[in-house]
């Protein structure tokens, strides 16, 4: 059976522009939550979210003439891309490109270049349009421009599966591997949401915080009493999935395993995940079985925990069900430090997945101050701890019922 | 240099990202300065937007250097 491993990270998040730097970041407990900054917020009920800065976005990956065509979605996934490919090592040659495959979704893709040519339309006219906005902000132009810059002609895709997109991207990269269809992909998620119409949209919704816009830092608290929905972030994952036997042949570091994945659907409501978590549920234990692991084999949950009322009961029920033979659980939220990435949301948290595995640190989950549900779980508040951990499980759900698990080891 | 070949020629170096040295009036913004089809569209878009023209597909079509443009502008700006 072909076993499939990690052999590049890269990711660029509200916390820093590189793996290493956002990492630290987070398990010195930093938010990268502040006020909206980039468009007038005065008439929205949410003024927060894990904006980046544009001093962090870097010009030599993606010059600034580029980025003019393409939306910021495919900014943030290239320079992530950029990372990934450099920590592996890996240079797509002729022999092997066929090989080489791409697999980076999005939740919404272009959204803001989108209402901008809208309004160019409505107010100056069809020949005001440019010929670049429909290749900047189609989905699936990502991994087209990274096939395009890394020579990669293997299979390739976009999952567009809202919040689990990131998750899907990793998740169906690792079973073309194993099915044998490349012996690597580039795989991850983006999201640039942060703008008028992603803001509106989602509050419209009711989904977004509105109870901490004078303390930012305080908006994203999952499983505390006071959260009152997410905090949007924005940024890309994307990780470098090899074959074994492919990444010990160019002696590789290999940060750990994909060891199992699931999906299901909930068949239930377009935004509510289904009350009794049998969804996610039934995600996590499709990994499980795939991993051929135990239930007391998973000792840390990278949990979706977007800090929602309803969302964040729901999953930590189901993860107790499944895993309630393990009474040395640990599990906490990366969203309470980042905000929720949508798209990019799984493939940033499957980065961090790794760095726990590799460097035996669990990151907290901020602001949990008052628990509303009692668990035996440890949700690791405020801070940062230090555990040596086999194996973990990142969770992803999204709108429409989606949900997917990945089991990573070392 | 006429003032609109002045004015053509910061769009293209704008545009493109080519260093305004390397633009010779006969340059073909496709084969000599990198552009892709795509960038001529935008290219003839602001060229309207400088000069306050519209410029009709069939002629934007025969606009392919830099003479192209100066001369097309020079007889039909206002």
């Amino acid at each position: 059976m072909r076993r499939v491993v990690v052999t590049g990270l890269g990711t660029i998040n509200p916390l820093g522009n590189t793996v290493d730097s956002s990492w630290n970041s987070l398990i010195n407990s930093k938010s990268g939550i502040s006020k909206i900054t980039n468009f007038e917020v005065d008439n929205y009920p949410c003024k927060i979210a894990g904006s980046i800065d544009d001093s962090k976005i870097n010009d030599e990956i993606v010059n600034p003439r580029d980025q003019r065509k393409i939306d910021r979605f495919i900014t943030l996934g290239l320079i992530a891309a950029e990372e990934a490919l450099k920590d592996s090592g890996f240079v797509s040659e002729n022999e092997n490109s066929f090989r080489s495959g791409v697999m980076v979704g999005s939740g919404i893709g272009g959204l803001d270049t989108i209402y901008r040519n809208s309004s160019i339309l409505d107010n100056q006219g069809i020949r005001k349009i440019s010929p670049f906005f429909i290749p900047s902000s189609l989905i699936n132009l990502l991994s087209g421009h990274i096939s395009i810059k890394y020579n990669l002609k293997g299979p390739n895709s976009s999952p567009v599966t809202a919040c689990a997109t990131g998750t899907h991207a990793i998740g169906d990269s690792f079973t073309i591997i194993k099915n044998n269809k490349a012996d690597l992909m580039v795989c991850g998620g983006a999201e640039a949401a942060i703008c008028p119409l992603g803001i509106s949209g989602f509050s419209a919704a009711r989904a977004l915080c509105d109870t901490f816009n004078d303390y930012p830092e305080k908006g994203s608290r999952p499983w505390d009493k006071d959260r009152s929905g997410f905090v949007m972030g924005e940024g890309a994952g994307v990780l470098v999935l090899e074959e074994l036997e492919h990444a010990k042949k160019r002696n590789a570091k290999i940060y750990g395993e994909v060891k199992g994945y699931g999906m299901s659907g909930d068949a239930f409501h377009i935004t509510k995940p289904s009350e009794d978590g049998n969804g996610g549920y039934r995600a996590m234990e499709m990994a499980l079985k795939e991993s051929q692991l135990n239930s007391e084999d998973i000792e840390y949950v990278n949990a979706h925990g977007t800090s929602t009322q309803v969302g964040d009961t729901i999953e930590l029920n189901a993860v107790e069900k499944l895993f309630n033979s393990n009474k040395n659980l640990f599990m906490s939220s990366n969203k309470s430090s980042i905000g929720h990435l949508l798209g990019a949301a799984g493939a940033v948290e499957a980065v961090f997945s790794f760095k726990s595995l590799q460097s035996k640190t669990l990151p907290p989950t901020l602001n949990l101050e008052n628990p509303d549900t009692k668990t035996s779980i440890n949700l690791i508040p405020h801070e940062a701890i230090s555990k040596t951990i086999k194996n973990v499980i990142s969770n992803s759900f999204g709108f429409g019922g989606t949900n997917a698990s990945l089991i990573f080891g070392n | 240099m006429s003032d609109i070949e002045e004015r053509v020629k910061k769009i293209v170096v704008e545009h493109l990202g080519v260093e305004e040295a390397k633009i010779q009036s006969d340059s073909k913004f496709i084969d000599d300065l990198g552009a892709d089809s795509l960038d001529t569209v935008e290219l003839v878009m602001a060229f309207e937007e400088e000069f306050g023209c519209e410029i009709p597909d069939d002629a934007a079509e025969k606009i392919v250097t830099l003479k192209d443009a100066v001369s097309y502008l020079s007889a039909n700006s206002n």
